[in-house]
Protein backbone atom coordinates (compact mmCIF):
# COMPACT_ATOMS: atom_id res chain seq x y z
CA UNK A 1 0.00 0.00 0.00
CA UNK A 2 1.17 3.66 -0.73
CA UNK A 3 -0.11 6.75 -0.58
CA UNK A 4 -1.00 9.04 -3.61
CA UNK A 5 -2.74 11.41 -5.01
CA UNK A 6 -6.12 12.28 -7.15
CA UNK A 7 -5.07 13.83 -10.05
CA UNK A 8 -8.14 13.07 -12.22
CA UNK A 9 -10.74 10.20 -13.24
CA UNK A 10 -11.04 8.05 -16.23
CA UNK A 11 -13.86 7.15 -17.83
CA UNK A 12 -14.68 3.93 -19.61
CA UNK A 13 -18.17 2.88 -21.16
CA UNK A 14 -17.25 -0.14 -22.27
CA UNK A 15 -15.95 -2.13 -19.06
CA UNK A 16 -15.78 -5.45 -17.42
CA UNK A 17 -19.31 -5.99 -15.58
CA UNK A 18 -17.69 -6.25 -12.64
CA UNK A 19 -16.33 -2.86 -12.83
CA UNK A 20 -19.96 -1.35 -13.60
CA UNK A 21 -20.88 1.79 -10.97
CA UNK A 22 -17.64 1.71 -9.92
CA UNK A 23 -15.50 5.30 -10.09
CA UNK A 24 -12.16 4.82 -11.94
CA UNK A 25 -9.36 7.46 -10.45
CA UNK A 26 -6.03 8.21 -11.87
CA UNK A 27 -3.73 8.56 -8.77
CA UNK A 28 -0.44 9.43 -8.69
CA UNK A 29 2.42 8.13 -6.18
CA UNK A 30 3.66 10.33 -3.86
CA UNK A 31 5.61 11.81 -4.09
CA UNK A 32 6.82 12.06 -7.74
CA UNK A 33 5.87 8.24 -8.92
CA UNK A 34 3.69 7.03 -11.90
CA UNK A 35 0.17 7.40 -12.34
CA UNK A 36 -2.05 4.36 -11.62
CA UNK A 37 -5.59 3.56 -12.21
CA UNK A 38 -7.77 2.97 -9.18
CA UNK A 39 -11.28 1.70 -8.22
CA UNK A 40 -12.80 3.98 -5.55
CA UNK A 41 -13.82 2.41 -2.19
CA UNK A 42 -14.40 5.44 -0.33
CA UNK A 43 -15.89 8.21 -2.10
CA UNK A 44 -12.16 9.96 -2.71
CA UNK A 45 -12.18 13.29 -4.60
CA UNK A 46 -9.59 15.02 -6.85
CA UNK A 47 -7.13 16.62 -4.97
CA UNK A 48 -6.95 14.60 -1.98
CA UNK A 49 -4.23 12.78 -0.43
CA UNK A 50 -5.24 8.91 -0.36
CA UNK A 51 -4.58 5.38 0.64
CA UNK A 52 -3.88 2.73 -2.78
CA UNK A 53 -3.97 -0.64 -2.18
CA UNK A 54 -2.38 -2.82 -4.61
CA UNK A 55 -2.36 -6.32 -5.85
CA UNK A 56 -4.99 -9.08 -5.52
CA UNK A 57 -6.14 -7.66 -2.08
CA UNK A 58 -7.02 -4.63 -3.66
CA UNK A 59 -10.28 -6.63 -4.92
CA UNK A 60 -10.96 -7.48 -1.20
CA UNK A 61 -12.11 -3.60 -0.44
CA UNK A 62 -15.36 -4.28 -2.38
CA UNK A 63 -16.37 -7.94 -1.03
CA UNK A 64 -18.43 -10.20 -1.03
CA UNK A 65 -18.67 -8.50 -5.16
CA UNK A 66 -15.23 -10.13 -7.20
CA UNK A 67 -14.19 -6.76 -8.94
CA UNK A 68 -11.35 -7.35 -11.70
CA UNK A 69 -8.91 -4.30 -9.67
CA UNK A 70 -5.52 -4.51 -8.87
CA UNK A 71 -5.70 -0.49 -7.37
CA UNK A 72 -7.89 0.44 -4.96
CA UNK A 73 -8.21 4.02 -3.15
CA UNK A 74 -9.27 2.50 0.70
CA UNK A 75 -8.58 5.30 2.18
CA UNK A 76 -8.44 9.43 2.76
CA UNK A 77 -5.96 10.68 4.49
CA UNK A 78 -6.54 13.62 7.25
CA UNK A 79 -3.24 13.84 8.21
CA UNK A 80 0.65 12.68 7.95
CA UNK A 81 2.62 13.35 10.83
CA UNK A 82 5.72 12.25 10.39
CA UNK A 83 9.38 13.03 12.73
CA UNK B 1 -4.60 -0.96 -13.45
CA UNK B 2 -2.44 0.63 -16.34
CA UNK B 3 -3.70 2.80 -19.48
CA UNK B 4 -2.54 1.52 -22.53
CA UNK B 5 -3.21 1.30 -26.24
CA UNK B 6 -3.57 -1.79 -28.37
CA UNK B 7 -0.50 -2.00 -30.75
CA UNK B 8 -0.88 -5.40 -32.41
CA UNK B 9 -2.49 -9.00 -31.89
CA UNK B 10 -0.70 -11.85 -31.42
CA UNK B 11 -1.39 -15.20 -32.96
CA UNK B 12 -0.56 -18.73 -31.06
CA UNK B 13 -1.95 -21.74 -32.56
CA UNK B 14 -0.14 -24.04 -29.78
CA UNK B 15 -1.73 -22.40 -26.49
CA UNK B 16 -3.11 -23.72 -22.64
CA UNK B 17 -6.48 -25.38 -23.88
CA UNK B 18 -8.08 -22.55 -21.11
CA UNK B 19 -6.84 -19.90 -23.12
CA UNK B 20 -8.38 -21.33 -26.83
CA UNK B 21 -10.66 -17.96 -28.36
CA UNK B 22 -9.22 -15.52 -25.82
CA UNK B 23 -8.04 -12.51 -28.44
CA UNK B 24 -4.23 -11.95 -27.21
CA UNK B 25 -2.97 -8.11 -28.03
CA UNK B 26 -0.07 -6.42 -27.82
CA UNK B 27 -0.58 -3.33 -25.86
CA UNK B 28 1.44 -0.37 -25.54
CA UNK B 29 1.95 1.54 -22.30
CA UNK B 30 0.83 5.37 -21.60
CA UNK B 31 0.64 8.03 -19.81
CA UNK B 32 -2.44 10.39 -19.06
CA UNK B 33 -1.75 12.60 -21.93
CA UNK B 34 -1.88 9.57 -23.95
CA UNK B 35 1.98 9.76 -24.94
CA UNK B 36 3.86 6.40 -25.35
CA UNK B 37 5.85 5.10 -22.01
CA UNK B 38 8.45 2.21 -22.21
CA UNK B 39 7.46 -1.04 -22.07
CA UNK B 40 4.80 -3.47 -24.07
CA UNK B 41 1.97 -6.03 -22.43
CA UNK B 42 0.48 -9.08 -23.47
CA UNK B 43 -2.84 -8.60 -22.92
CA UNK B 44 -6.19 -10.94 -22.69
CA UNK B 45 -9.03 -9.04 -24.68
CA UNK B 46 -12.46 -8.87 -22.65
CA UNK B 47 -14.20 -6.11 -24.16
CA UNK B 48 -13.60 -6.40 -27.73
CA UNK B 49 -11.19 -3.82 -27.76
CA UNK B 50 -9.27 -2.84 -31.36
CA UNK B 51 -6.87 -1.81 -32.70
CA UNK B 52 -5.43 1.74 -31.42
CA UNK B 53 -7.91 2.18 -28.83
CA UNK B 54 -6.79 3.96 -25.29
CA UNK B 55 -7.71 0.36 -22.98
CA UNK B 56 -7.38 -0.52 -19.10
CA UNK B 57 -5.84 -2.97 -18.40
CA UNK B 58 -5.71 -4.89 -14.82
CA UNK B 59 -2.54 -6.95 -13.55
CA UNK B 60 -1.35 -9.91 -11.64
CA UNK B 61 -3.51 -12.23 -10.43
CA UNK B 62 -6.67 -9.89 -10.35
CA UNK B 63 -6.68 -10.39 -14.28
CA UNK B 64 -8.42 -13.51 -13.70
CA UNK B 65 -11.25 -11.63 -11.86
CA UNK B 66 -12.08 -9.82 -15.37
CA UNK B 67 -15.18 -11.86 -17.41
CA UNK B 68 -14.40 -14.76 -18.93
CA UNK B 69 -10.87 -15.38 -17.09
CA UNK B 70 -11.41 -17.06 -13.72
CA UNK B 71 -8.91 -20.47 -13.69
CA UNK B 72 -7.12 -19.28 -16.92
CA UNK B 73 -3.19 -18.35 -17.17
CA UNK B 74 -3.68 -14.97 -17.25
CA UNK B 75 -1.62 -12.07 -15.43
CA UNK B 76 -2.83 -9.46 -18.30
CA UNK B 77 -6.66 -8.49 -18.95
CA UNK B 78 -7.87 -5.64 -20.82
CA UNK B 79 -10.91 -4.70 -18.53
CA UNK B 80 -12.17 -1.58 -20.29
CA UNK B 81 -12.16 0.66 -23.30
CA UNK B 82 -10.79 4.20 -22.25
CA UNK B 83 -13.21 6.96 -23.72
CA UNK B 84 -11.89 10.34 -21.77
CA UNK B 85 -8.93 10.63 -19.05
CA UNK B 86 -9.52 13.93 -17.17
CA UNK B 87 -6.75 15.46 -15.01
CA UNK B 88 -7.30 18.49 -12.67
Amino acid sequence: MYLGKVIGNVVCTIKDSSLEGSKLLLVRRLPNGPSVVAIDAVGAGAGETVYVCRGREAAFAFKPKEVATEASVVAIIDTIERE
Amino acid sequence: MLLARIVGTVVATRKDPRLEGKKLLICRLVDPDGNDEKGYLIAVDTVHAGFRENVLIVQGSSARMAYGCKDTPVDAAIVGIVDQVSQD
